[in-house]
């Protein structure tokens, strides 16, 4: 593994991505903007008056709302972008056994891949958070801060599904991934209500998954309010999700890769 | 030193030998050929010199170095021209040179100098800025070899490069390769078209079963394993099984295939007269050289392409 070779994988990606950007513009920042103002702003307007703002803790729908759709979209983009694109590299277009018969090596591949992915999770957050503010939803320009969580659960999402996109064989798996994982993620993990509705032996399981802990970091930072539990502890999680994840896509990377 | 060196050389995917211990040199500025059936080893043989696949027996020295300690440094200077293309479809083609001179560490202005000559060298510059998508089979072909030239290799490692394509994209490839032959560049091909064999590799060695069953230049290989002229009849369903005793004495050597019976002789007319005297009446009967398909149905006993 060099970092001139990664560097140079994050290039290579940067350069597709000018070509194919375009395509990616309404998923990114389109839905969350839809979601803010139905839900946030929509169903808000209901939240608000009714017995639920109690259990929000004081605070507006749309302001308990928006740091959990911040994130829970940088989990979709991670996710996405650890899925599909990588079973194109190595099965469907195969450009990834081109790029590896240059001086890459998997590792470089496996980081520049996600070091891209980044990048761009690093763009959308930010530009989220500027559509946040401009929608009144933080109180202010600190609230910046909250891209860090982001970024960091799209990585974790972006780690794990990138070394099980390598691992299928087909793209079937990756469907049922986003069906059954993704989708029930990003509805119950506290980026709609809190956790704490819950019914109780749900919690708990809520409490495995990266995206809560990214969520509860955000609001943390977005809100200027605590964290359930220590803000390292979150961001260990994460980190955690990052390297193990990593490390894993090494393994299912070289043997899809370097049979 | 031969840039390429290899004894015993043994890949195995669980229980299925693809490559079996076998032993090969290929010198510097030599073009030199695995030609083989379908399911040879071809290309396991091509993944493991390019330093992508790992060497599970035996011994592999490509440039000097060992693919398994040196694989950046060996393919850093190696080209690859792959099986399947892997060109990226959504990029232009000067793009997908571009990105690959970058893999390579170029500096930019360098590989902008070297497309230009690229495109040039595959008659692709008038597609510079197209798409690769909608291009002919031929030349993104033609594409990949310009791409695995982008870093100058000293050795072009090129998988069934004219594979599918029309036989006019195919001479158009066969001249490219020889112009980088005289350049200096040592190539190797995989092929099953004996033709491209014999016209392109100095040297080859013909593969069958994971196993090397030949090696020489196509004239020594054809001077050994058959005869000078091959006399090549049809005859009417049902006829041919029945004719066999009746050819016996006018060849060295028959060969009844299921659709055809080849004489080896060295004197194709000679042969060709005998089995008229003995009211012999073929549908078709041509007279050619000996081709290396013969040699590998000598070896084998089978034909090549099937
Ligand atoms: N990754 C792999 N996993 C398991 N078996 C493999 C793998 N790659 C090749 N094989 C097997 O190894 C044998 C040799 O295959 P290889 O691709 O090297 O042959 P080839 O001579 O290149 O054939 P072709 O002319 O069809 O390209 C075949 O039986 C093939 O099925
Ligand atoms: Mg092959």
């Amino acid at each position: 593994m060099a970092v001139p070779t990664v560097a140079r994988v994050i290039e290579a990606h940067a350069l597709v991505y000018r070509r194919t950007w375009r395509g990616s513009v309404i998923s990114t920042f389109f839905s969350p903007v839809l979601y803010l103002v139905a839900m946030g702003i929509g169903l808000g307007s209901l939240v608000d008056q009714g017995a639920g703002r109690a259990d929000l803790g004081g605070l507006t729908y749309l302001a308990f709302l928006a740091p959990g759709l911040l994130v829970a979209t940088a989990m979709q983009t991670g996710a996405g972008d650890g899925s599909w694109p990588v079973m194109a590299g190595i099965k469907w277009t195969k450009t990834y056994h081109a790029t590896l018969a240059t001086p890459v090596g998997v590792r470089d591949l496996v980081i520049g891949h996600l070091g891209w992915v980044a990048v761009r999770l690093t763009f959308v957050s930010v530009v989220f958070v500027a559509i946040m503010v401009a929608f009144g939803a933080v109180e202010s320009w600190a609230g910046m801060a909250a891209v860090v969580p982001a970024v960091l659960t799209g990585l974790a999402f972006a780690a794990a599904t990138s070394a099980y996109a390598a691992y299928l064989d087909t793209d079937t798996g990756l469907s049922t991934l986003f069906r059954f994982g993704i989708v029930p993620m990003f509805l119950f993990s506290g980026t709609f209500f809190p956790v704490s509705q819950l019914p109780d032996w749900l919690e708990p399981l809520a409490n495995l998954v990266p995206l809560w802990h990214g969520v509860e970091l955000a609001r943390g930072l977005a809100l200027g309010t605590g964290t359930t539990w220590s803000p390292w502890i979150h961001t260990a999680y994460l980190a955690a999700w990052i390297v193990g994840g990593t490390a894993v896509a090494f393994r299912t990377f070289g043997g899809k890769l370097r049979q | 030193m031969p840039l390429v060196e290899a004894r015993s050389l043994t890949k195995r995917f669980g229980d299925l030998t693809a490559v079996d211990a076998i032993d090969f040199d290929v010198a510097q500025g030599e073009s030199f050929g695995f030609l083989g059936p379908n399911g040879a080893g071809k290309t396991s043989a091509m993944r493991m010199i390019g330093a992508v696949s790992p060497v599970t027996d035996g011994y592999l020295r490509v440039l000097g170095m060992d693919p398994a300690t040196e694989g950046p440094e060996i393919r850093r200077r190696l080209g690859v021209v792959p099986q399947e293309d892997t060109l990226d479809t959504e990029l232009s083609v000067a793009e997908n040179l571009l990105i690959y001179g970058r893999y390579f560490d170029l500096p930019r202005p360098l590989i902008r100098e070297r497309i230009a000559e690229l495109l040039d060298f595959t008659e692709l510059a008038e597609r510079r800025d197209d798409k690769v998508e909608p291009l002919s089979g031929g030349m993104k072909r033609r594409l990949t070899i310009a791409r695995a030239l982008i870093n100058q290799p000293e050795l072009l490692i090129l998988d069934e490069p004219t594979t599918g394509l029309d036989p006019q994209a195919r001479h158009v490839l066969w001249d490219r390769l020889y112009r980088l032959k005289q350049q200096g560049v040592t190539l190797i091909i995989t092929t099953h078209y004996m033709d491209e064999a014999e016209q392109l590799c100095d040297r080859l060695v013909i593969m069958d079963k994971a196993k090397i069953v030949a090696e020489g230049s196509p004239r020594q290989l054809i001077e050994e394993h058959s005869s000078r002229e091959v006399v090549e009849m049809r005859f009417p369903v049902g006829v041919q099984e029945t004719i066999v005793d009746r050819l016996d004495g006018l060849a060295k050597r028959t060969e009844v295939l299921p659709d055809r019976v080849l004489l080896y002789t060295d004197d194709g007319d000679d042969s060709s007269t005998g089995v008229h005297e003995r009211g012999l009446h073929p549908e078709t009967l041509v007279v050619r050289r000996s081709t290396l398909e013969d040699v590998f149905l000598r070896l084998t006993g089978r034909t090549l392409v099937d």
